[in-house]
């Protein structure tokens, strides 16, 4: 594939004489990069989890520098889901519903021990884990992490996609939701869900 | 130079000089003065008082449940007590199995700057019911839902008495109860598949819409179907 610069579009050229300049990569490796840096991350926040979560996304350790600086509170315009905290029984529908709505490709992080495990709730109402409920990519430990280790979480999840094929299909599949249960969304409802959030003045909720 | 410190209190009842709140120091674990709502509550209410216990200073009134809201509401409205605060309605089940429930008000009066703890004892293998104060004190609504939602106290009187922290669909029991098996009765697949069969926007009944008048907010379509009763999906 090559990238063509014309010389009258006044951008950096590869060859410095002038002329056109070009590159040869693989698409792979082209679309990976800019996925990889551009994690937007969906934060689902339920605990003390959330609190290091947020020191991680302010200016001390500054998760913009690895492309994610902007939360996306709407599923819809999210790459990531990061799971900051336990889950309790009642939220399961929620973050399962939350993980549907998100588009592909998608990944997920469980932050911390209890979203991860249920850590020390062993008990009556929290999930135990949220990969009984969610696919999860990386698991990072702590109770809660540090940033430093949410951060290692995130460059460990980079480091997957940098290794994804789009030929692998399997990567990709999804089971599909059953028709039967509370969850399903008909196609027709997500395509009238699909539209913008709304905006900052009107965000109003999903019509389901 | 220091001037005394002065706390301003709106509808202080207490005269004009009376000493500014202090904490108290030294107080015994049991035994000390009374809170004077508990003789109060004797010469009103005589043998629906069953017991004063004043445990670390704070005292506990034990009444005949039977007469729970009429205690509550002259609490609340005799000026000579003026109960306005309801800070806390809870359960305690103890482990011994013939000691009584007991559930508990935390009330405090504002005016008078007194706490005082009443409590109704529910004897084992009697059903758990009691009077509901939500007449009395708005505050009751939740938190009696909540006591019922962990320990299965019915609230005689209350409104809209249905589980608050558990969802509404939970099978399992009132978790808090000394039967109650800490990791729950079920499976964790069928805890699962359970919570995962609820539907997250059923909660958004017609009553909780109509607690925050937030209804005429809602998109005109949602509207009909609430209106029509459809509680989105249960």
């Amino acid at each position: 594939m090559g990238l063509i610069n014309r010389p009258e579009n006044d951008v950096v050229s590869y060859d410095p004489k002038g002329g056109e300049g070009w590159i040869t990569t693989r698409l792979d490796f082209l679309v990976n990069w800019g996925r990889s840096n551009s994690l937007w991350p969906m934060p689902f926040g339920t605990a003390c989890c959330a609190i290091e979560f947020m020191a991680s996304a302010a200016s001390q350790f500054d998760l913009a520098r690895f492309g994610m600086e902007r939360m996306s509170f709407s599923p819809r315009q999210a790459d990531v889901l990061i799971c900051a905290g336990r889950v309790p029984f009642k939220l399961a529908p929620v973050i399962r519903r939350i993980w549907q709505q998100m588009l592909q490709p998608k990944w997920c992080i469980s932050m911390g021990a209890c979203a991860s495990t249920g850590g020390m709730f062993d008990n009556y109402a929290v999930v135990q884990g949220i990969d009984t409920i969610i696919p999860v990519d990386v698991y990072v430990p702590g109770c809660p992490p540090r940033p430093e280790g949410l951060i290692y979480g995130i460059m460990m999840l980079q480091e997957k996609v940098k290794r994804e094929r789009a030929a692998d299909a399997s990567i990709r599949n999804e089971m599909e939701p059953d028709p039967t249960s509370q969850l399903y969304i008909p196609p027709s409802a997500i395509n009238e869900l699909s539209e913008p959030f709304g905006n900052s003045i009107h965000q109003q909720r999903s019509g389901l | 130079m220091t001037t005394p410190f002065k706390p301003v209190v709106g509808g202080s009842a207490l005269a004009g000089d009376a000493p500014a709140p202090a904490t108290k120091r030294n107080v015994p674990h049991r035994g000390g003065p009374a809170n004077p709502s508990a003789e109060a509550l004797r010469a009103q209410f005589g043998a629906a008082v069953r017991r004063v216990d004043v445990v670390w200073g704070e005292t506990s009134v034990v009444v005949d449940g039977s007469r729970l809201e009429e205690i509550v509401r002259w609490l609340h409205d005799d000026p000579s007590q003026r109960y306005e605060f309801l800070a806390d309605v809870t359960a305690v089940e103890f482990r011994d199995a013939d000691q009584p429930l007991e559930v508990v008000w935390h009330l405090r009066s504002i005016a008078y700057r007194r706490f005082l703890r009443l409590k109704v004892e529910l004897p084992r293998g009697a059903a758990l019911e009691v009077q509901s104060v939500w007449p009395v004190f708005r505050a009751a609504d939740w938190l009696e839902r909540e006591c019922y939602d962990m320990f299965g106290i019915r609230f005689n009187g209350h409104p809209d008495l249905r589980r608050i922290l558990m969802w509404e669909q939970y099978r399992e029991g009132f978790p808090l109860r000394k039967d109650f098996p800490l990791r729950g009765r079920f499976s964790r697949a069928e805890q699962l598949r359970q919570a995962l069969a609820a539907n997250p926007e059923a909660r958004y009944s017609m009553e909780e819409l109509s607690i925050a008048d937030a209804f005429e907010d809602l998109p005109k379509e949602m509207r009909a179907r609430l209106r029509s009763g459809e509680k989105t999906g249960e």
